[in-house]
């Protein structure tokens, strides 16, 4: 008979040493010890594997962003309104750089305009100007922006509507970017 | 010459090594939540090196597994 180690208590039906048996027979061993020293190495190994998920998840906001900033960089220049158009006081909703971005223009003096998202930085709610008090309101939870910056000044948004760069040219308003702001 | 290591002590082994990699997966989770947090806020400053860090944690985990099997087929 095979002897065994003081360790190896149980032998394999064909009498062989436990490193010549198939890996099945490896992976599911009958010996106690042996059996929780296979499962705690596979439970590692599932760790290891997740910890893998978490390094491609974080890569992939990294090469997310960078699209980004790169779709940002190519964002064309497009007239929103004529310089006339809209009374002193008055606004203007508009779609910018894309059709699913919904902005909002408001002339606030006689050659001044400004524009922000119309998403509330809050829950994405769209916010309704009210430039005659000054403000952007938010209806959904009573969030308040001001017109001149697009700083929140009331309710939940804690964060600034991002704003919409402007140029006047040849009597129209061009949208040439968008500027996210942190405060 | 090197003594051959007993099966309880590869246990206490994989224990320790489970226990660290418990701790790290547990970091990268945690590193994901504030990076996706900040990034969604607009800032763009923590990504790299979030990423990073993510990165090398998970090398570092790679490494410890490594470990694990290099000792058991040395066992062997």
């Amino acid at each position: 008979m095979r002897k065994t180690s003081e360790e190896e208590n149980t032998i394999a039906p064909d009498g062989k040493p436990m490193d010549q048996q198939p890996q099945w027979r490896k992976d599911f061993p009958i010996d106690r010890s042996q059996d929780e020293f296979v499962a705690r190495r596979d439970f590692t190994k599932f760790l290891v594997l997740t910890s893998a998920a978490f390094a491609v998840g974080q890569s992939w906001i990294v090469a997310k962003s960078l699209s980004d900033r790169a779709a940002e960089h190519a964002i064309e220049a497009r007239p929103i309104a004529g310089a006339t158009e809209l009374e002193v006081g008055k606004s203007k909703i508009f779609h910018f750089p894309t059709g699913a971005d919904p902005c909002v223009l408001v002339r606030t003096g006689e050659n001044e305009f400004v524009a922000y998202s119309q998403l509330c930085t809050h829950l994405s709610c769209p916010i309704l100007p009210d430039p005659r008090d000054g403000q952007l309101h938010c209806p959904c939870h009573n969030g308040f922006f001001e017109v001149a910056t697009g700083r929140a000044t009331a309710g939940p948004p804690k964060r600034p509507l991002p704003k919409i760069n402007l140029e006047v040219r040849n009597g129209l308003v061009f949208a040439t970017g968008v500027e996210l702001r942190m405060v | 010459m090197r003594r051959p290591i007993s099966r309880d002590q590869k246990t206490t082994i994989v224990y320790g090594i489970l226990c660290f990699v418990v701790l790290v997966v547990v970091l990268q989770l945690w590193l994901l939540t504030a990076t996706m947090n900040a990034w969604l806020g607009g800032d763009r400053t923590i990504l790299v090196p979030g990423a990073v860090v993510s990165i090398v944690a998970f090398l570092m985990n790679c490494g410890l597994l490594r470990y694990v099997y290099v000792m058991e087929r040395r066992e062997r």
